[in-house]
């Protein structure tokens, strides 16, 4: 009997009004999904005791496909360290995926792509909000939810377009002396890195 | 079915993603302007410990870190 004063704690009431105040991709007003062969044979084996959950039970499901195209895209960008955007509700988003500038609008189809070093801009009525992204991933759901991530994102205000000249300047010498592969490597980086920032001064 | 499919430089040259996505925010880092460049060298820094292990026993450990002891 005093089991069940623990399960009352934890009624969805107060979880999922906690669980509220961020909208994930995977949130869901849900029911939890239960293996049914595995509780009628443990109830065959033990009737007294109540199946212990395995961990399906405990899985969301996938949120539900709207039937009607959302109004809004919901945007979370998340760096190792902050979280600028936290379903913040916007118009468009355009992510610089490898494939080019992929602009996002609500209703957008499922994708998952890798971002280049590159501009993100935020559409929200007449403002535009831009970050340099220096890579990452961009999640598009299909119930317009867009999870961008990314290990620097910063204001492009923030930088000094003198160091990025020197940086490719620094860089194009390294390639002309690079021997290993892996030298190339990096200084092929650091090139396609400082273009791109040069052009989000620039652009 | 998968045949090996192009890849991207780096990766052709032996560089993981997370080597070639941390090389990507460290040259952003050293791009910003003073104050948020100061604020950025906190993230950089590193502070681990590897023991390789010979025989079933622990070898001296390397010790790499940024944080002044």
């Amino acid at each position: 009997m005093l089991r069940h004063g623990s399960r009352s704690l934890f009624n969805r009431a107060s979880a999922t009004s906690m669980r509220r105040r961020r909208q994930f991709s995977t949130d869901l007003p849900a029911e939890t999904v239960e293996d049914t062969k595995f509780v009628e044979s443990w109830k065959k084996m033990n009737p007294n005791m109540d199946p212990p959950k395995t961990p399906s039970a405990y899985m969301k499901p996938r949120p539900p496909t709207p039937a009607n195209i959302p109004s809004k895209l919901t945007v979370n960008l998340v760096l190792p360290y902050d979280s600028v955007l936290s379903s913040k509700e916007v118009d468009m988003v355009i992510v610089p995926a490898t494939t080019g500038q992929m602009g996002v609008l609500p209703g957008h189809v499922a994708t998952i792509s890798e971002l280049k070093p590159g501009i993100l801009s935020v559409h929200e009525g007449n403002d535009v909000t831009k970050y340099f992204l220096s890579s990452g991933f961009a999640f598009v759901h299909a119930n317009s939810v867009a999870d961008i991530i990314a290990i620097e994102a910063t204001p492009v205000d923030r930088l000094d377009p003198n160091l990025v000249q020197k940086g490719l300047a620094d860089f194009q010498q390294k390639l002309n002396t690079a021997s290993t592969d892996v030298e190339k490597a990096e200084a092929q980086i650091g090139i396609d890195v400082h273009s791109a920032l040069n052009a989000a001064l620039t652009g | 079915m998968s045949s090996s499919a192009a890849q991207p430089f780096w990766r052709a040259a032996g560089m993981t993603y997370i080597t070639y996505s941390n090389l990507c925010a460290s040259l952003v880092r050293q791009c910003l302007k003073e104050p948020y460049r100061s604020e950025a060298v906190s993230r950089e820094k590193v502070h681990f410990n590897v023991s390789k292990w010979v025989d079933g026993k622990p070898e001296k450990p390397t010790i790499r870190t940024d944080t002044p002891e």
